[in-house]
């Protein structure tokens, strides 16, 4: 077929809207097809997922703040197992602290990132109808959905969740109760629910782009994706293999990673030994560490397409940002073991290692530093989405610099097992990743109802989150620099030399209470929005350029009116000369 | 809906979205046997001692077995030139032929692995048969795999070849992409498990 005859296909496609309006309940809304409803599926269910998360650690946060008091109020309610009198066990807490690591990662920010914000925008930003894969892409929610499930019931099997942390390091977590076995059966569900969107994202991006949409067309956004979607497909199957090896550890009595002549609560374990606990360790952190940038680059592509919308300037260096990006995703696959310098690797592994990791912020730096330069001269829109992705410039910083000494053998071996671990990596995944999905969703929610945002609640929402992200995570840096051990019940109540920063851990857990308020005006705000937001007069009340914004809000099944193409890059803002200050890339 | 370049080529990259799609999974899937097949040689390298494959296992059967995957790819490719010559009847006898052959595998490694377990060689028994029974394991269900694949373009699927053959003879050769990957990944099993 021609490519004329192709767009004839797609218009008369259009022509039998009436025809698909027919589709019943469960198919529209439940086991549909669409992008856009599997977006926001995802979004939806990877928000709910997010609080749980977040609830999961304000439990913990007690513990820390107040180690050993009862949990006033709801103490009760967790049972006589978990929590007698309302007083946390050591169990319980390893429980939460696994969980919140694994629902966070992996049933929370990637979904929402990926398959929350890829689903719904890359296909309308590149003009598609729909992804390539339809029913492949629905078959990728309802894996994740199972693998979402599997993790919540696994909390209510004889000795509860998982206790191992979110990285499963063996040998613990292979004598580790039945929560393990049911942890890595959802993992394969969620990391099966991952391929099949990687698959389909690259190929939905590869030929379905609408014409004239050349790969150095592509908003930042739609690059951001393309590189997460090979990231997720490469580095994913090793922790199935993972994954499959320590569930035959657990089931089928093999030794994997298992050691000769382990000795557990004094009785020798009978099994064949011979394994390695280091090998799971290098095949999680395989997949863990691209996972990292899996977390990052759809914000920084979200935050990319706020800054250049909002400063109605073109994002500064674009094909810097662009090849950056590739390396990024290149390198990330050759820095695994800088998190695991404690174990006693050899000093050649580790140098190779931290050369890596120091050449993998260079990127980093590069697409930070081009954004940054964006803001200047720019008069800028401070809306919520725009205040949100200006915060995460900073907050991103914080995380990224603070990982410098990390990135380096001699000063992480003090630093590893502390709290500044924690402070570093949170102010890249929560301040940074999250606001930056935060700013995404107020961006594109006109684009999914038609309806903008309350501005009003979206600013408290933000000022409150920005205040209480620093006050929580601010004093874990000096915990750590305190040499707090991270892994502790008592948040380190136990130990002299932890006790002149005792006082912080409450001050992080009154942070993080008082911010779970401030999220309710989001909470209300996104669903009032739906009915009683301000309608949207066009459809594109950013005045962006992107193709997205080309489609009407909400979009049909389809998605566009007529097929559109795109004539110039993706960010003509204040061209000069032109008659309004954005030429959009879809018109000619 | 219609998506385009199901069927048709994108002019500019020369290819529909199935061939892209199939060879992205079987990316991901070298990744996966690959960090097995890293694994292997990590746990073997530190073990003190390390059985030779065939004091322990099968040979013979086992190149029987590389014979019948090796043949099955072959009756797999006739099938697919079957359905470019526009004939569909001999599709079904290659492609019937093919998933018999599958089955004939797999029945071999069922009486392998029955004769291990009769004799107490469990993958518990020593991290060899551990990797022997995972990697053969993971092997043996991407063969069901894909035999229930060729199973649907043999029974239920193949009424697309009606209404868009084209279409259908693309599915065919993407199941045969995914077929010849499975016996390439035998291949590499064979020696490393059996002879080495």
């Amino acid at each position: 077929m021609s490519e004329q005859e192709a767009v004839a296909g797609h218009t008369s496609h259009v022509a039998h809207e009436a025809h698909h309006e027919e589709l019943g309940f469960w198919r529209k809304y439940v086991f549909s097809t669409d992008h856009k409803v599997i977006g926001i599926q995802y979004s939806v269910t990877g928000l709910l997922f997010l609080f749980f998360g977040f609830s999961l650690m304000m439990l913990m946060r007690w513990q820390l703040a107040y180690p050993g008091a009862a949990l006033p109020l709801i103490g009760g309610l967790f049972g006589d197992a978990r929590m007698p009198g309302g007083i946390m066990l050591p169990e319980f807490y390893n429980e939460l602290g696994a969980m919140h690591g694994t629902i966070m990662v992996f049933l929370g920010v990637v979904p929402l990132a990926v398959g929350g914000f890829g689903n719904f925008v890359v296909p309308l930003q590149i003009g598609a109808p729909d992804m390539s894969f339809p029913r492949l892409n629905m078959a990728s929610y309802w894996f994740f959905f199972l693998g979402g499930v599997t993790m919540l019931v696994s909390f209510f099997v004889p000795g509860g969740a998982a206790q191992s942390g979110w990285t499963s390091y063996a040998p613990l977590s292979v004598i580790a109760g039945t929560g393990q076995t049911m942890w890595l059966i959802g993992m394969i569900f969620l990391i099966t629910s991952s391929l099949l969107g990687a698959i389909n994202f690259i190929t939905t991006i590869i030929q379905l782009r609408a014409k004239g949409l050349t790969f150095m067309r592509f908003p930042f956004f739609v690059w951001a994706q393309f590189v997460t979607a090979f990231l997720l497909l490469m580095a994913f199957p090793p922790l199935e293999a993972a994954g499959v090896m320590q569930l035959m550890d657990r089931l089928a009595g093999t030794s994997f990673f298992l050691p000769s002549g382990l000795v557990v609560s004094g009785q020798a374990l009978h099994n064949a030994g011979g394994g390695n606990p280091l090998l799971w360790q290098h095949l999680f952190w395989f997949l863990a560490h691209p996972e990292v940038y899996v977390l990052i680059l759809p914000a920084m592509g979200i935050v990319a397409e706020i800054i250049a919308n909002n400063t109605r300037k073109p994002l500064w260096g674009y094909r810097s940002m662009v090849y950056s990006l590739i390396f990024l995703g290149f390198m990330s696959f050759i820095v695994w073991a800088h998190h695991m310098f404690m174990t006693g690797m050899g000093t050649a592994m580790a140098s190779f290692f931290q050369t890596t990791t120091m050449i993998i912020s260079i990127p980093s730096v590069v697409i930070l530093t081009a954004l940054i330069i964006s803001l200047w001269g720019g008069s800028i829109r401070f809306n919520t989405p725009m205040l949100f992705a200006t915060a995460f410039l900073p907050m991103f910083g914080i995380g990224g610099l603070t990982g410098l000494p990390l990135g380096l053998n001699v000063a992480d071996i003090p630093l590893h097992d502390t709290y500044y671990v924690i402070a570093h990596f949170h102010y890249v995944v929560a301040p940074g990743t999250i606001f930056a999905l935060f700013a995404g969703i107020y961006y594109w929610y006109p684009k999914a109802t038609g309806r903008k945002m309350n501005e009003t609640l979206g600013t408290i929402h933000f000022l409150g989150s920005f205040v209480c992200m620093n006050v929580v995570f601010m004093p874990m840096f000096w915990v750590g620099l305190a040499g707090v051990s991270r892994r502790l019940y008592d948040g380190g109540a136990a130990y002299q030399f932890a006790q002149p920063v005792l006082h912080l851990n409450a001050v992080s857990s009154w942070g993080a209470w008082i911010m779970a308020l401030f999220q309710l005006p989001f909470i209300f705000n996104f669903f009032w929005s739906i009915r009683n937001g301000e309608k949207t007069a066009d459809n594109n009340p950013w005045q962006a350029t992107t193709i997205e914004w080309a489609a009407p809000s909400p979009p049909p099944h389809g998605n566009f009116l007529e097929v559109p193409q795109a004539y110039r890059g993706p960010y003509e803002y204040s061209v000069p000369g032109a008659a309004k200050d954005f030429v959009p890339q879809y018109e000619a | 809906m219609d998506i385009p370049y199901t069927v048709e080529l994108r002019r500019d990259t020369g290819l529909n979205n199935g061939k892209i799609g199939i060879w992205l999974f079987l990316a991901s899937e070298v990744m996966l046997f690959g960090a097995l097949f890293a694994s292997y040689i990590l746990i073997r390298t530190g073990a003190p001692v390390w059985p030779r494959g065939d004091t322990v296992l099968d040979v013979p059967l086992a190149t029987f077995n590389t014979i019948v995957l090796i043949s099955s790819s072959v009756t797999m490719v006739m099938a697919w030139a079957s359905l470019m010559r526009r004939r569909l009847g001999t599709f079904r006898i290659y492609m019937g032929i093919t998933i018999l052959l599958g089955a004939v595998f797999l029945v071999v490694k069922y009486f392998e692995y029955g004769h291990h377990f009769s004799t107490g060689e469990f993958p518990s028994h020593s991290n060899f048969l551990a990797l022997y029974f995972t990697l053969t394991g993971l092997h043996m269900l991407h063969v069901f795999g894909g035999m229930c694949v060729n199973a649907y373009f043999l029974g239920p699927g193949s009424t697309l070849w009606k209404t868009n053959p084209e279409w259908f003879t693309n599915r065919v050769e993407n199941a045969g992409l995914f077929w010849h990957f499975v016996d390439l990944v035998w291949i590499f099993l064979f020696p490393t498990l059996y002879l080495l």
